[in-house]
């Protein structure tokens, strides 16, 4: 085993660990970090439930050695909600039914931060495209385009930049 | 699934990978943004006693406009290419197969050095490339050389790096008035590899007929590579649809595909000829600003 030493922002929280230069970023969240909100589905890079923020933009954390995130800032589905409050994406995919089983959802929902802030009018076709490498074997989809055009209405993309930047206080 | 045990190591600079690369040559591999590498490692199909981490090389990390090129520094993840405006302005096609690699999370890890000097001929890339006429300017420890894209495609996951090189930045000529590029991809679902897939490149002469005709495929045989036979056929041609299809007819003629689960050696070789048709069609179609 080859150690090495990574220090990086998640949720707004520096972290500092030894670790195994072959651990995946997944793993390092949810073995080392305890946050298991994040999910390893395929391990192949294809389904899209290891969805993670890296630096604001998405990234599979099963294909990401969490060494390639050392000096930088993560966001899981942990670090969206306020404490109980549920975020206005979490929030739409509760009122339009984009989960059943909900072993994508964090995924999903992490796409879907990014799409709402990159293109807050997305339409039902761009939506479809951007979660095209997040596999839902359950909804067919079509709920889970409409959680997320909801939550384009209700979100506010400029309260949220701070989340991403790893500098939110509170 | 893990990979075999490597010692990482993440360079500062340049220089210092290329020295690490010497040093270790053949037990180290290059990590960018490891989006075809993490795979096969996991996979095992492949192992390394070292992998050089470039990530942090933020000097590769750029693109620049120039008066008659751009230039894209190796580290640029294929978003950046999709979302670039000054590759959707002077190079469209490129932007256009970057927005069909993989899915967005790929694309926002993946670098473009990675997606070129991989080797793999389903990338979409490296036929971008050759249709362009691109250069990839490398580094290694005997300096700095420019290796034409034209000549970089040996065989499967070999090209002309050499084992201490770094691919440094690739250099592509800005899309002139009067010609024209375009990119057509077939696949059976979202993100996957393509059955075939074709980057076209056109200019009109003077006398509106085809002045320079460049044709890459994806996903047929060992490597990309450009048909200099369909390229010929059409020099100096009206750029007609019965010329267009004569060349598509040319470039299916000159490939021996394989059958393998994306399809048989016809269907492959019809998905072929059409995107060839679509591809110069398009092409043709941006050159003559229709």
């Amino acid at each position: 085993m080859s150690v090495n030493k990574i220090k990086v922002t998640v949720n707004n929280k520096v972290f500092e660990e030894e670790i195994d230069s072959r651990l995946l970023l997944v793993d390092f969240i949810r073995e080392n970090l305890g946050l298991t909100g994040t999910h390893v589905g395929c391990d192949t890079t294809n389904c899209g439930a290891c969805t993670v923020l890296l630096d604001g933009k998405p990234v599979k954390s099963c294909t990401v050695f969490a060494l390639q995130a050392n000096g930088k800032s993560i966001t899981t589905i942990e670090g969206l909600s306020h404490g109980k409050e549920m975020h206005p994406i979490q929030k739409a995919f509760l009122d339009k039914n984009g989960l059943q089983c909900g072993y994508c959802t964090a995924g999903m929902i992490m796409i879907a931060h990014w799409l709402i802030r990159k293109n807050p009018e997305a339409t039902r076709d761009e939506i479809r495209e951007a979660i095209s490498g997040n596999l839902c074997r359950c909804t067919g989809y079509d709920s889970i385009v409409d959680s997320i055009q909801e939550a384009s209405q209700n979100m506010i993309p400029e309260e949220e930049e701070d989340i991403t930047a790893g500098q939110r206080g509170r | 699934m893990y990979p075999q045990s490597f010692e990482y190591v993440a360079p500062r600079t340049l220089k210092e990978a290329v020295e690490f690369l010497r040093k270790h040559e053949g037990e180290a591999k290059i990590l960018a943004g490891g989006q075809s590498l993490i795979p096969i490692l996991k996979m095992r199909f492949a192992s390394f006693g070292y992998l050089v981490d470039i990530g942090g090389l933020q000097d590769l990390h750029y693109i620049k406009r120039d008066r008659d090129s751009i230039r894209i520094g190796s580290l640029a993840r294929t978003s950046e290419i999709e979302e670039s405006q000054d590759i959707r302005m002077n190079a469209l096609m490129l932007a256009e197969a970057a927005s069909q690699v993989a899915d967005s999370q790929v694309r926002n890890m993946g670098t473009v050095g990675g997606n070129c000097v991989h080797g793999d001929p389903g990338n979409d890339l490296p036929s971008v490339m050759l249709a362009l006429d691109a250069i990839y300017k490398v580094t290694g420890p005997s300096g700095t050389r420019d290796i034409p894209a034209s000549e970089f495609y040996v065989d499967s996951y070999s090209t002309g790096l050499g084992e201490a090189e770094i691919l440094t930045e690739i250099v592509i000529p800005v899309i002139q008035h009067g010609s024209g590029g375009a990119y057509i991809k077939q696949r059976r679902r979202a993100g996957d590899f393509s059955i075939a897939a074709v980057a076209a490149f056109v200019s009109i002469n003077e006398s509106g007929n085809c002045g320079v005709a460049r044709l890459a495929v994806t996903s047929i045989g060992p490597i990309n590579f450009r048909s200099k036979k369909a390229e010929e056929f059409l020099t100096g041609k009206k750029l007609s649809d019965q010329n267009i299809a004569t060349a598509a007819q040319l470039l299916v003629d000159s490939v021996e595909p394989v059958a393998d689960p994306y399809g048989s050696v016809e269907f492959k070789k019809e998905i072929l000829r059409l995107v060839g048709i679509e591809a110069l069609s398009k092409a043709t179609d941006r050159a003559l600003g229709v």
